[in-house]
């Protein structure tokens, strides 16, 4: 579980810089390894809650599980807390964290 | 394990596996609303800190995310509860729905067993077994790690028949 990689994922949609302030953007949101949930089914997790291609999602997941931890998504602190309580829902280990 | 025919996923079970899919997913429920306690170890891993570092802001997000995320563990466990036979063994039957509610349902359930059987990563599920049943073949661990290697083929099962 060395340093983490920069992260790799443009966010979902691109915030609308009419109206978030930029300090607001500065949030990510973090899927952290854990040694139960199988790898192809938290690659479909992020296929269904990021609409991801299969090979980004599928690196994300192997992003997790070398270097124990992935940013799955950038933007608004709200959005980033929605994106890890949706995360949440489906049993994986998501926290938020300014970028 | 689960196949998919048209627009539904199906599976044959006997009828101890529908015993201990009934048991598992009533184990979840049971944690979830009369056992819920944030001091378990198993909550704190359905329920994660969203801000490992900040105490006050994670209680925030807890108290405004908690009880949705607990409705919808529920009713997700539910879901495995309401498309099992009765008592006999026998086939299950699922839309597309039902099938997402039970992937996230079983993980629930794998997520609460792998934190009391104490599964680490590189955890070797057979070598576990083997030395469980070496120990004590009726040991509720036997029981409870052949549970957990089920369930886990049961979610991987549905998971292939969903993305094919």
């Amino acid at each position: 579980m060395g340093g983490m990689a920069a992260p790799q994922v443009a966010p979902v949609e691109t915030p609308d810089t009419d109206e978030v302030p930029a300090a607001d953007r500065q949030w990510v949101t973090i899927v952290w390894d854990d040694p139960v949930n199988l790898m192809t089914y938290v690659t479909w997790v992020f296929q269904k809650l990021f609409g991801y291609s299969r090979e980004r999602a599928e690196q994300l997941m192997l992003d997790v599980h070398h270097k124990g931890r992935a940013v799955v998504s950038t933007g608004a602190r709200e959005r980033m807390e929605h994106d890890a309580s949706q995360l949440h829902a489906y049993g994986l280990w998501a926290t938020v964290d300014k970028s | 394990m689960f196949r998919r025919q048209a627009d539904c996923y199906v599976a044959t079970f006997a009828v101890d596996e529908v015993r201990v899919l009934r048991k598992v997913a009533s184990e979840v429920v049971g944690l979830l609303t009369d056992g819920f306690d944030h001091t378990d170890p198993v909550v704190g891993r359905l329920f994660p800190a969203v801000y490992p570092k900040d105490v006050a802001g994670s209680a925030e997000f807890r108290r405004y995310t908690e009880g949705d995320l607990k409705t919808a563990k529920i009713d997700q466990a539910g879901a495995i509860l309401a498309a099992l036979p009765d008592e006999a063994g026998g086939e299950v039957r699922l839309d597309a729905e039902a099938a997402e509610a039970w992937l996230r349902a079983l993980n629930d359930a794998r997520l609460a067993m792998g934190v009391r059987l104490e599964i680490k990563d590189g955890t070797d599920l057979g070598e576990e077994l083997d030395d469980a049943v070496t120990e004590d073949p009726g040991s509720s661990r036997v029981f409870q790690l052949s549970v957990y290697a089920y369930l886990g083929y049961l979610q991987e099962s549905l998971l292939n028949a969903l993305i094919d």
